[in-house]
C-alpha cells in the first residue's frame, strides 16, 4: 500500500461557496439601506438601540452557547441578524435595558432553548418584540418624530384622530414608528438585493402583501396608502421571510403568505391595536409545520 | 433553438476545459498490470488462466458467472504472475489477476470484419456478451443484458447518452469527436435489434463542436436523431434524460424499459461497434486524468489493470499535493485513500483535487433554507429525509419517497450549511432494504 493517505469522505466533493454565513452577511448588507434611514431620522436614539441589540443578542448566543459547552456559532453572524431585526422592531425611545431583555428574550428563549439555529419554531426578534410589547406596552407605543410625540398612520387610522401623513412620508420615512420600518423604499431596496442574491424568493412577500392590499381594498379603506405603513414591508420582506420559521416549499411559502396577510388585514380592521404584522407572522409561525406537510412536492415518477 | 432538459438540477462550475481541447493518447501498459474479476455490476467473473498461464492480449482471462456478469480479458501478452484480493476502485473486494506484460502484445486471433447488417440479433448480442462491454458510463451494469428485455416489452427509443454532466469529465466528448462515426455504426447496431426504436444522441450544449460532429454525421441517418441539451447537473441520470427527450418519467422504482427506453453510453455503444465488428473485447477505456493538482491533465486510453499512479505519471504527476483522488467526477465519484487501485470499466475519470478546489467543512444545523428541494432533480425534501435518516426513522423515509434518490449529490452541493444530505440517505436507503 501506498504511503500517502487521501481523504476519503462521501460524494460530492465540491459544494457551492454558499454559506450560513454568507447568507446572514447578505442579509445584513440589505438591511442597511433601513439602518441609515432609521439612524438619519431618529439619531441617536436609533444608533444606541440598534448597537445595544446587536451586542446583547450576540453576547446571549454567546454566553448561552459557553455555559452549556456547545459549539460557539456566533460567527455565522445568525444573531447579529436578529439583533438588527429586533432593533428595527423597536421604537426609537425605548429604554436600553428593555432592548436588553428582548434581546436575551429572543436569543436564548426562542431560539437557544428549541435547539439554537434553525430550530426555533417562531421568529426570534418578533417574540422578543411581541415579549416587550406586552411586558412594557406604554414604551413599546411610544413614537416620535424630530423628537415630538406623534402617533404612526395606523394609530391614527384607528382612532381617527390627528392628520394622516402624505404618502410620500411613508415612503421616505418620515413619519413615527419603529426604527427599521419607517421607510418603504429602503426597504425595498433591501428586498431588491435579497432578490438578486437568490436569498429570498417571491412567494411570501408578493402573496403577504397583496392579500393585505385586496382585503383592505374590500374593506373601504385606501390599501394603497395602507400597504405602505406600519411594519408590513418590513415584515413581509424580512422577518416573514425567516427560512427557519416559514414553508420550504414554493405552494406551502404562497399558502403562508396568504395566511399572513388575511390575518394583518382583520387585525388592522377588526382588532384593537392599529397594527397586526408581528403577530400575524407569529401565529402563520405555528402553521409552519402543517403546511409543509401537506405541500410536499410530488416525487419525480410517482404513480398515485 | 430550444433546449431539452429536466426540471431543477444544479449548475456546478463544469471545469471541462481543463482536458476539452486534448486528445485521447493511448497509455502504453505498464510491465504488471492487476486485473479485478469485478469490473461490472452483477457477479464477479471466474478466472479461465492459471498462474503461470501465458495469456494473449484480447484473450479471455475471466469468464461471466451467472445471468448478470461480465467476461474480462487481457490487454496485454505475458504470464498470469499470481492472483491476489484487492478492493476495487468502487468499493467491492474481489479477487485479481496480476499478469506480467511481455511487452510484445501479441494478439488473439479476431475474427474477420462482420457486416453487422448480415447478422441475427442473437449473434450480435452474444458478441456483445462475448467482448465484456458493460456500461462505460460509470455504472458499469452488462450491456447485453440490457439489450434483452422480457418478453412483452416494447422499446420505441434507443438513447446515447453523450450528456458527460460530471464536471472535469471529457472522456465522452473526446469519443464523439474522434470516434463519431463508430458511434453512429454502434447505434446502428442497437437499432437493428430494436427495429422498431428511434434512435438519439443527447449532447449538453457545452459541447457544441461534438453536437456538429454528430449532426454532421447522422444527417443521412433516417433513425437517427441528435439532440441538443441544456448544461445542467444531473442531465446525464438515465431518468432525467429520458424525461428531456421524450417527456416520459420512469415511474418509482420501475426501469428505463417500463417507458420503452434504452440508455447506454457513448464509450459502450463505440464498444459494441467494436465487437460485433470486429470481435474486439473490452480492454481498456478512456480516462480523463484532471483537477488542480494534476501536472498536465490528459484523456488517456488506459488498459485495465494500470494503477492509478501510473495513470497520474503519465500525466506529469503532481504539480500541488492534493487532498482527494476521485475515481469518477467530483459529483458522483469515490474518494480513494491511495493510488494503488487498478483502472476498470468504471473508471471515467482520476480527478485530483487539492484542498482549494473541494470541501472539507464541517456540518452545521440545517438552517431550512429549502435549496436542497429547489435543487432535487428527483422531486424530494433532501433535508426532511437526512432528518429521518439520522433519527433511523426508516419507515418515515421511505413513506416520504427516500428510496427514489438517486444519489447525485445535488443537495450535499447547494446546501449552505454544508450537511452531508447525500451520503445520509444513501444510509437511509441501505438500512431501509434491510
Amino acid at each position: 500500500m501506498s504511503e500517502t493517505i487521501y481523504t476519503a469522505s462521501p460524494s460530492p466533493h465540491i459544494r457551492s461557496n454558499i454559506t450560513v454565513k454568507t447568507i446572514m452577511r447578505d442579509v445584513i448588507i440589505a438591511l442597511m439601506p433601513a439602518l441609515i434611514v432609521g439612524i438619519y431620522f431618529f439619531k441617536m436614539n436609533a444608533v444606541l438601540v440598534i448597537l445595544t441589540s446587536v451586542v446583547s443578542s450576540v453576547f446571549a448566543e454567546w454566553l448561552w452557547e459557553k455555559l452549556t459547552h456547545k459549539r460557539i456559532t456566533i460567527g455565522d453572524l445568525s444573531a447579529v441578524v436578529t439583533g438588527l431585526l429586533l432593533a428595527f422592531n423597536l421604537p426609537p425611545t425605548i429604554p436600553l435595558w428593555m432592548v436588553i431583555v428582548g434581546a436575551f428574550f429572543s436569543i436564548i428563549v426562542v431560539k437557544q432553548f428549541f435547539g439554537g439555529i434553525g430550530q426555533n419554531f417562531v421568529n426570534p426578534a418578533l417574540a422578543g418584540r411581541a415579549f416587550l410589547l406586552a411586558s412594557y406596552s406604554t414604551a413599546m407605543t411610544k413614537w416620535t418624530v424630530d423628537g415630538v410625540t406623534t402617533a404612526t398612520p395606523l394609530a391614527i387610522l384607528k382612532t381617527g384622530k390627528g392628520t394622516l401623513p402624505p404618502i410620500t412620508d411613508l415612503l421616505i420615512g418620515n413619519i413615527g414608528g419603529c426604527i427599521g420600518e419607517i421607510s418603504a423604499i429602503a426597504i425595498l431596496i433591501g428586498a431588491a438585493y435579497l432578490f438578486y442574491k437568490k436569498i429570498i424568493s417571491w412567494e411570501i412577500p408578493v402573496t403577504y402583501i397583496g392579500t393585505v392590499l385586496i382585503l383592505t381594498l374590500l374593506f373601504g379603506r385606501n390599501g394603497f396608502y395602507e400597504i405602505f405603513a406600519g411594519g408590513l414591508m418590513l415584515g413581509a420582506f424580512f422577518m416573514a421571510t425567516d427560512y427557519t420559521t416559514s414553508p420550504v416549499t414554493s405552494k406551502g411559502k404562497i399558502i403562508f403568505g396568504i395566511g399572513c396577510g388575511i390575518l394583518t388585514a382583520v387585525i388592522r380592521r377588526f382588532g384593537p391595536n392599529p397594527e397586526g404584522v408581528s403577530y400575524s407572522i407569529l401565529i402563520m409561525n405555528l402553521f409552519v409545520p402543517l403546511i409543509d406537510r401537506k405541500t410536499a412536492p410530488r416525487i419525480f415518477g410517482e404513480v398515485k | 433553438m430550444e433546449l431539452l432538459t429536466f426540471k431543477k438540477g444544479i449548475y456546478p462550475p463544469h471545469n471541462k476545459y481543463l482536458t476539452e481541447d486534448k486528445e485521447i493518447i493511448d497509455m502504453l501498459p505498464k510491465e504488471e498490470l492487476v486485473i479485478p474479476m469485478l469490473q461490472h455490476t452483477g457477479a464477479p467473473a471466474v478466472p479461465v488462466v492459471q498462474k503461470g498461464d501465458r495469456v494473449l492480449k484480447g484473450q479471455k482471462i475471466g469468464e461471466a458467472n451467472g445471468k448478470i456478469s461480465s467476461n474480462v480479458h487481457s490487454p496485454v501478452s505475458g504470464t498470469v504472475e499470481s492472483t491476489k484480493q484487492i478492493y476495487t476502485s468502487f468499493g467491492k473486494k474481489t479477487l485479481a489477476l496480476v499478469i506480467e506484460n511481455d511487452g510484445k502484445y501479441e494478439e488473439v486471433k479476431y475474427p474477420e470484419k462482420r457486416d453487422y447488417n448480415s447478422m441475427a440479433v442473437d449473434e450480435i448480442i452474444e458478441a456483445i456478451k462475448e467482448a465484456g462491454v458493460v456500461g462505460l458510463g460509470g455504472a458499469v451494469f452488462p450491456t447485453y443484458f440490457k439489450l434483452m428485455p422480457p418478453k412483452g416489452a416494447t422499446i420505441d427509443t434507443i438513447i446515447v447518452n453523450g450528456a458527460e454532466c460530471e464536471p472535469y469529465l471529457t472522456g465522452d466528448y473526446r469519443l464523439m469527436l474522434e470516434k463519431t462515426n463508430e458511434l453512429i455504426e454502434g447505434l446502428k447496431i442497437l437499432l437493428k435489434i430494436f427495429p422498431n426504436a428511434k434512435g438519439y444522441i443527447a449532447v449538453e450544449n457545452n459541447k457544441e463542436k461534438a453536437y456538429k460532429a454528430l449532426k454532421d454525421a447522422a444527417k443521412n441517418e433516417k433513425g437517427i436523431e441528435v439532440c441538443y441539451l441544456k448544461t445542467k447537473y444531473p442531465q446525464g441520470s438515465e431518468k432525467h434524460l429520458i424525461y428531456a427527450i421524450t417527456k416520459r418519467e420512469v415511474p418509482s422504482g420501475k426501469l428505463p424499459l417500463d417507458v420503452h427506453c434504452i440508455v447506454q453510453n457513448v464509450g459502450t455503444v463505440i464498444s459494441v461497434y467494436q465487437a460485433v465488428v470486429f470481435g474486439e473485447p473490452v480492454i481498456s477505456r478512456v480516462v480523463t486524468v484532471s483537477g488542480d493538482a494534476v501536472k498536465e491533465p490528459k484523456n488517456l486510453r488506459v488498459s485495465f489493470g494500470t494503477s492509478f499512479k501510473d495513470a497520474i505519471e503519465e500525466c506529469g504527476g503532481f504539480k500541488e499535493e492534493p487532498v482527494k483522488i476521485l475515481s469518477g467526477g467530483p459529483m458522483m465519484g469515490i474518494s480513494l485513500s491511495n493510488l494503488d487501485y487498478p483502472v476498470s470499466k468504471n473508471v471515467t475519470g482520476i480527478v485530483a483535487l487539492t484542498k482549494k478546489s473541494t470541501d472539507l467543512s464541517d456540518e452545521t444545523s440545517c438552517i431550512r433554507c429549502g435549496r436542497c428541494i429547489d435543487a432535487c432533480p428527483m422531486n424530494l425534501m433532501p433535508a426532511l429525509l437526512d432528518n429521518l435518516s439520522r433519527l433511523n426513522r426508516y419507515d418515515d423515509f421511505k413513506e416520504k419517497g427516500g428510496m427514489n434518490c438517486i444519489e447525485c449529490g445535488c443537495c450535499s452541493y447547494v446546501c449552505p450549511a454544508k450537511r452531508h444530505i447525500t451520503q445520509s440517505i444513501k444510509k437511509g436507503k441501505l438500512n431501509s432494504k434491510k
